[in-house]
C-alpha cells in the first residue's frame, strides 16, 4: 500500500509555492489538508493491527511466525502430509499440477469469465485434499514434549480433546475485552429490533456510523463496529477499517490476476470448483453468487502478495521446480502461486463477502484482506491467540468451567463437545448461521481485531441447547440437537454468556 | 536448607563469552540468598523428575547456574528462555572492605506470567544494565537463579544465553542508526522574514532526503506479482523440503 501513497504524495509536492525553508511546516500542512494525513494514519494503523509486536532483534524468523518450536514441528508435520496427498492426487488422475492454457481454451474462458458456475467440468476424480475434521485429528494429537502428558487422568491432563497447555481467557477477562457487548450498552442485534423504538439506540448509531465514514478513519471505524453496523453502512465500514480504497492501481491489478487465470491452468482450480459445487452452491444463501465466488478464488490462488502474510503465519508456502530442476534455485516456483491450498469449505470465507460487495476486484481485496488478517489463522497449527489451537482449548475450558454437568455428560456419552463446534470456528460460522446474523458476528471481528468471539460463540450455543443436549445418549443425537443454528440471534446469546451467566 | 553437591568442572556452553569454562561450586553447600536469607517455597521433591540436565544444582526445585563473568562490565545479557517462570541474576562484586559479595542485579523478573500455560516459554529476553538493581561493572561471577513452580513441566533452563559488554551492541535489526539521529529538536518556526538559518535548512533536508532514500531502497523489495520463471509455470510435483 506504501509505494502508491508515496508516488501520489511526491508529484503533488513538486509544486513552486512550497519555499524549502518552510518544507517542514508546509509538508504537515498539506498532508492535513489534502487528506493524506488521515489516509497515512489509516495505514500505519492497518499494519499495527496485522503485524505482530517487534519482539527481540535475536529472534530469527521463524520465531517471528510460531514461537514454540514443537507446533512449528507439528505444522510442518502437517504441510508434508497435505503435500503427499496433493502430489498422489496428482499422480493418480496423471494431471500436472500446473501448466499453460492452450489458446483457445484461453479465448473461451475469457468469454464465459462471468458465468463459470454454467460450466459443469467432471470432478468425479478429484477430492478435497483434507476436510476439518481431518484437521481436527492432528490438533487432538498435538502434545507437547515437555509437557507431562501422562496416561493417568490427573489435574495435568485437560479433559477435552485438546492436550497443550495455552493460555486461554477466563470469563471475567472476555467481559473485560468485550465490554462493549454489555448489557447496558446498546447493540446492533438487539436493540434494533422490531420491537425496541429506534430513538432508543438504533438511530443515533446510524448517525455516528455516517459520522466516521465522513471521517475515514479506520480507528474510529473499528472501535465503531464493535457495536454492529447498521446495513446500510457496513460495506464501506469494512473497506475503511481493512484500508481498501480500490484505486485504480488495485483494480489494475485484480485485471492482472485475472489475466493469469487465463494463462495458466492450475490443479487448484479444480479443487476449488468442486468446494464451490459442494458447499457453496448447495447453501440457499449463496448459490447466487456461485459465479463471484470462482471469479475471487482463482485469482487468489495467482496472488503473490498473499505470500507476504507467511511472515507471521506459522505455515510456510510449497514449493516446487518447473521443468524437472529439482534443487536449482532459480527454478523454484511456490505453488499455488499464492502458496495456500484450499481444504473443504474454503469457498465458505468468501460467499458471506458477496452480499456487501459486488464488484468483483472490491469484493476481492476485501476477501485476500480477510484472509490475511483473520482467516489464516483458522487452519494453521499456531499457539496465537486467534488460532484454531487456541479456539479450541477456550472453547473447551469456557464449557467445562460454566456448564461442567453437560460437558461432563457429553464427555460419558462419547460426544465431546469440539468434535461437534469445530467446523463452525474453521468456518468462522459460515454456513451455518443465517447471513444477516453472520455478518454481526464479524462485525465484532473486525471491531476487536481477534476470532476468540468464534470460541465464545459455541460455548454459548451449547449452553442455549443445555437442556436438550443433557437428554441425549449418543455424538449422533448430539448432532441432530446442533444441526440447525439458522434460527439462533448470535448478540443476545453472547450477552448472555458472557454477562447474564451466574458464575 | 538443604543443598546438592555438585561436582566441580560443570561447563554449560555460553556464547559470545571470551572462556567457555565455567566453574561451578564444590562439596560446598550453596545458599540460594546470602544477607537476606529467603528461603524458597518447597514446591517439589528433588526426585520430582524435573532438571535441567547435567549443568546446574538442585536447590528447592529451583536451578541456579553460575559461571565466571567473561567481561567485568555487563552492558546486555540475551537469552532463549525454555520454560523457565522467573530468574533472578546476582553478581559478585569487590565490597567496601575490599572483599567479593554476592549482590542481586535482577528480582524474580518473571518471564512466563502464567507458568501453568506456555505464554513466554520460549521467548527471547534480553537484560540490560539500567533495568538492573544494582551497578554490573567490576563482576567477577554471575549466579542465574531459575524457578519454575509449575510441576507440569519436564525441564526448565535458559538457552543460548549471551553477555555483552559496553560497546558492543547485540544485533539490532536493519534499522540505520543515523536515521535516528538526524532529528533536531522541534524549533518554531521564525515569523520575522530573515534569511532562514542555513544549519537548520540543511538538516531538514537531509532528514527528507534520508526518508526517500529508505523508500526508494524499500521499492526495490516490492512485489512484481510475477509467479512464473521466464513465462513458464509448468508444476508437476511439490517438494518436500
Amino acid at each position: 500500500m506504501c509505494f502508491p501513497t508515496w508516488y501520489s504524495m511526491e508529484v503533488s509536492l513538486h509544486k513552486p509555492e512550497i519555499k524549502l525553508e518552510s518544507l517542514k511546516e508546509d509538508i504537515k500542512d498539506f498532508l492535513k489538508t489534502s487528506g493524506w494525513e488521515k489516509k497515512l494514519q489509516n495505514a500505519v494503523y492497518s499494519e499495527l493491527n496485522v503485524f505482530p509486536m517487534p519482539c527481540h532483534p535475536a529472534a530469527p524468523p521463524e520465531h517471528i511466525k510460531e514461537p514454540l518450536a514443537y507446533m512449528r514441528k507439528a505444522q510442518g508435520s502437517w504441510e508434508k502430509r497435505i503435500l503427499k496427498s496433493l502430489n498422489s492426487m496428482c499422480t493418480e488422475l496423471n494431471i500436472p499440477l500446473a501448466q499453460k492454457r492452450p489458446v483457445n481454451e484461453q479465448k473461451e474462458l475469457l468469454n464465459k469469465w462471468n458465468e463459470m458456475g454454467t460450466d459443469e467440468p467432471d470432478l468425479s476424480l478429484f477430492r478435497p485434499v483434507y476436510a476439518p475434521k481431518d484437521f481436527l485429528e492432528v490438533l487432538m494429537n498435538l502434545r507437547n514434549p515437555n509437557y507431562e502428558n501422562g496416561e493417568q487422568p490427573s489435574f495435568k491432563n485437560h479433559l477435552g480433546l485438546i492436550q497443550v497447555p495455552l493460555k486461554v481467557k477466563d470469563i471475567p477477562e472476555l467481559k473485560e475485552d468485550f465490554s462493549e457487548l454489555g448489557l447496558n450498552i446498546g447493540q446492533l442485534g438487539i436493540d434494533d429490533s422490531a420491537q425496541v423504538p429506534p430513538e432508543l439506540f438504533e438511530n443515533e448509531h446510524i448517525h455516528v456510523g455516517q459520522k466516521v465514514l465522513a471521517e475515514q478513519d479506520s480507528a474510529a471505524a473499528q472501535q465503531y463496529v464493535r457495536q454492529g453496523c447498521p446495513t446500510a453502512l457496513r460495506a464501506d465500514l469494512w473497506a475503511l477499517i481493512l484500508n481498501i480504497s480500490n484505486q485504480p492501481e488495485d483494480i489494475l491489478y485484480y485485471e492482472q490476476l485475472k489475466s493469469n487465470v487465463i494463462q495458466h491452468d492450475l490443479l487448484v482450480d479444480s479443487l476449488i470448483y468442486k468446494d464451490v459445487k459442494l458447499t457453496a452452491s448447495n447453501d440457499d444463501y449463496y448459490f447466487v453468487f456461485e459465479d463471484y465466488l470462482y471469479q475471487v478464488l482463482l485469482c487468489f490462488s495467482r496472488d503473490t502478495s498473499v505470500l507476504e502474510h507467511f511472515a507471521y503465519s506459522s505455515a510456510t508456502p510449497p514449493k516446487s521446480y518447473i521443468q524437472g530442476k529439482l534443487g536449482m534455485e532459480e527454478y523454484a516456483v511456490f505453488y499455488p502461486p499464492n502458496g495456500v491450498i484450499p481444504f473443504h469449505g474454503f469457498s465458505m470465507y468468501v460467499a458471506p463477502l458477496c452480499f456487501l460487495y459486488h464488484e468483483p476486484s472490491k469484493l476481492y481485496q476485501i476477501f485476500r484482506e480477510m484472509y490475511v488478517r483473520f482467516f489464516f489463522r483458522l487452519h494453521s497449527i499456531s499457539s496465537h491467540p486467534s488460532g484454531i489451537v487456541s479456539l479450541c482449548l477456550l472453547f473447551e475450558t469456557l464449557l467445562q468451567t460454566h456448564l461442567p454437568q453437560l460437558f461432563y455428560h457429553l464427555r460419558e456419552i462419547g460426544a465431546q463437545p469440539l468434535r461437534i463446534s469445530f467446523k463452525w470456528m474453521v468456518r468462522a460460522f459460515s454456513g451455518y448461521l443465517a447471513t444477516d446474523q453472520l455478518l454481526l458476528l464479524w462485525d465484532r471481528i473486525l471491531g476487536y481485531n481477534s476470532l476468540e468471539i468464534l470460541a465464545v460463540l459455541a460455548a454459548a450455543v451449547f449452553a442455549f441447547r443445555a437442556v436438550n443436549l443433557m437428554e441425549v445418549t449418543s455424538l449422533a443425537a448430539a448432532e441432530a440437537v446442533l444441526a440447525d443454528l439458522s434460527t439462533l440471534k448470535v448478540m443476545p446469546l453472547l450477552q448472555i454468556f458472557l454477562f447474564a451467566t451466574v458464575t | 536448607m538443604r543443598s546438592v553437591p555438585v561436582p566441580a568442572g560443570w561447563g554449560m556452553p555460553v556464547r559470545g563469552c571470551a572462556s567457555a569454562v565455567l566453574v561451578l561450586y564444590g562439596d560446598v553447600p550453596v545458599p540460594v540468598w546470602e544477607g537476606d536469607c529467603r528461603c524458597p517455597s518447597q514446591c517439589c521433591g528433588e526426585d520430582a523428575g524435573l532438571g535441567i540436565g547435567a549443568d546446574a544444582v538442585w536447590i528447592w526445585g529451583d536451578a541456579v547456574v553460575g559461571l565466571r563473568s567473561p567481561v567485568p562490565q555487563v552492558q546486555e545479557i540475551v537469552f532463549r528462555n525454555f520454560y523457565t517462570a522467573f530468574l533472578s541474576v546476582r553478581v559478585q562484586r569487590p565490597g567496601p572492605s575490599g572483599s567479593r559479595r554476592w549482590v542481586t542485579c535482577l528480582r524474580d523478573l518473571c518471564l512466563m506470567p502464567c507458568p501453568h500455560t506456555e505464554e513466554g516459554s520460549q521467548d527471547y529476553f534480553c537484560l540490560r544494565r539500567h533495568q538492573m538493581l544494582c551497578d554490573v561493572d567490576q563482576v567477577t561471577a554471575m549466579r542465574f537463579i531459575l524457578r519454575q513452580p509449575s510441576p507440569v513441566w519436564l525441564h526448565f533452563t535458559i538457552e543460548d544465553l549471551q553477555i555483552f559488554p559496553p560497546g558492543q551492541k547485540s544485533p539490532q535489526k536493519d534499522f540505520p542508526s543515523w536515521l535516528s539521529q538526524l532529528t533536531p529538536p522541534e524549533q518554531p518556526v521564525s515569523l520575522h522574514g530573515e534569511l532562514p538559518d542555513p544549519e537548520k535548512v540543511s538538516t531538514e533536508v537531509q532528514q527528507m532526503w534520508v526518508l526517500t532514500e529508505v523508500i526508494r531502497a524499500r521499492q526495490a523489495a516490492a512485489r512484481i506479482g510475477r509467479f512464473d520463471v521466464d513465462g513458464c509455470y509448468d508444476v508437476n510435483l511439490l517438494s518436500y523440503t
